[in-house]
């Protein structure tokens, strides 16, 4: 008699078999030693279904969109929506220098940013390049904030308000690259500039001087984000896209 | 009358924060459960919650109206939550050992066993099965809970995981594998 082995048991008990269930289940009634092991199977799963679970009461959803309210961006409804990836970030490129032209018109733009505005208002698609130079450009600014603070090892308290100066001057500026993601529906770079969004604030808003262990668990938070990585990996992939930006219209994967 | 998820997430799409705020309110406690039970901790599930519904606003274009907005948010979540166990585990390989139990809400349930001598040996068990939890891997935890806990089918489960469905059934397999192998003596002895 061929017995059934602990996977296909296992199986059995989700009725995920590949094979025949009522060949399993009879072979089951006839076989005391594939018997034991299902029951055996059995009573171990029953065991760990008796773990109760901690309750939320009603008003908890209530609670929750009070904690992320604030975090949820303003949506529009997104005209660009039927257009090829690369032409919606041309056409994000040419809205955007359309603010930032706007913006330097009042006297509120920020430098970098100013020169995307002008250079692409002139030329969309000089404009999606220049873009992609910015959000570069702005990634690797960052990286160098981040990278500082991760390598820094010191024995006495450490004065970061430099960091802490750029990092302010960024988060500044992220608010205008993330919008652009999120209008292009190019979650990825937006979901990243949020996360880097979130780490620079919290730099910018911690005490001026920290201790070696406070600098320690700072650094060990970033490294567990994962946010160096992720801002290694969008950046190359800007670059990329920066290589390949006016030499090849709406072919291929567009989106950073 | 009240609105169905797939109204709301068309009016959501729209810009309407509000239909967001009904599924918010609508989904928040099921997520819980889904969260608490990936990360077995009470802290972490209400971030991870928070944080899904926030990846859920963020891709609500990505979201296929054809599916159930349900689904979709426990693959969200489910997601979250395994990024989460991963991040802990890195930063856990990084720190020096500390006690492990402390954090685990699973250790800390009410037992219902009436005399001292039955209340431990129940939380001895809630400790052993807690434990052996806590000893499988991320990918095999999701794929456990996701299977026998949300009772979602395998092709769901691998979606999650981005794997084969091969390779998810796998790792529900290797899952009960690990929880036989570390409970069966318990389960034994209380025959």
């Amino acid at each position: 008699m061929t017995h059934l082995s602990e996977e296909e048991l296992v199986l059995h008990y989700y009725g995920e078999e590949e094979g025949d269930t009522l060949a399993a289940e009879q072979h089951l009634d006839t076989c005391g030693e594939c018997r034991a092991v299902y029951t055996s199977l059995q009573r171990v799963l029953n065991v760990v279904d008796g773990l109760t679970l901690p309750e939320r009461d009603a008003a908890y959803g209530e609670r929750v969109w009070r904690r992320i309210e604030a975090r949820i961006p303003a949506r529009r409804r997104r005209w660009t929506g039927w257009l090829p990836a690369r032409a919606r970030w041309a056409a994000a490129a040419t809205a955007m220098a359309s603010l930032l032209v706007a913006a330097f018109f009042i006297g509120r733009s920020y430098t970098p940013a100013r020169r995307v505005g002008a250079v692409a208002n002139a030329d969309p698609k000089a404009g999606e390049r220049v873009l992609l130079v910015a959000v570069g450009d702005y990634l690797e600014r960052s990286q160098m904030v981040l990278v500082e603070l991760v390598n820094a090892n010191p024995q006495h308290p450490l004065d970061i308000s430099a960091e802490q100066e750029r990092a302010a001057g960024l988060v500044s500026e992220s608010g205008l690259y993330r919008q652009t993601a999120e209008h292009v529906g190019d979650t990825a770079v937006a979901d990243v500039l949020d996360d880097l969004d979130r780490v620079l604030l919290e730099i910018a808003h911690s005490p001026s001087r920290l201790s070696p262990g406070e600098l320690e668990t700072l650094r060990q938070r970033l490294e567990a984000e994962g946010i160096l990585f992720k801002i290694r990996v969008l950046g190359a992939n800007v670059r990329n896209q920066e290589e390949s930006a006016p030499e090849k219209p709406s072919a291929g994967r567009q989106k950073l | 009358m009240e609105l169905t998820d797939r109204a709301c997430v068309a009016q959501a799409r729209a810009g309407d924060a509000d239909a967001f705020r009904v599924l918010v309110e609508r989904h928040s406690r099921s997520l819980f459960r889904l969260a608490f039970r990936m990360t077995g901790n009470e802290s972490d599930a209400e971030d991870v919650v928070q944080e899904s519904f926030l990846r859920a606003y963020r891709q609500l274009d990505k979201f296929d109206e054809r599916a159930t907005f349900g689904t979709w948010l426990y693959r969200i979540t489910a997601n979250c939550s395994l990024d989460l166990m991963r991040s802990r585990k890195r930063r856990s390989e990084q720190m020096a050992p500390s006690d492990p139990d402390r954090d685990d809400p699973i250790l800390n349930l009410p037992s219902t066993a009436p005399s001292p001598e039955r209340e431990a040996q129940s939380g001895q068990v809630r400790d052993r099965v807690a434990e052996a939890l806590r000893e499988l891997s991320a990918t095999e935890r999701t794929a456990f809970v996701l299977r026998h806990f949300e009772g979602m089918c395998i092709e769901d489960v691998s979606r999650v995981l981005e794997c084969a469905p091969g390779a998810a059934k796998h790792s529900v397999f290797r899952a009960v594998q690990k929880l036989r192998r570390a409970l069966e003596p318990l389960v034994s002895t209380a025959k």
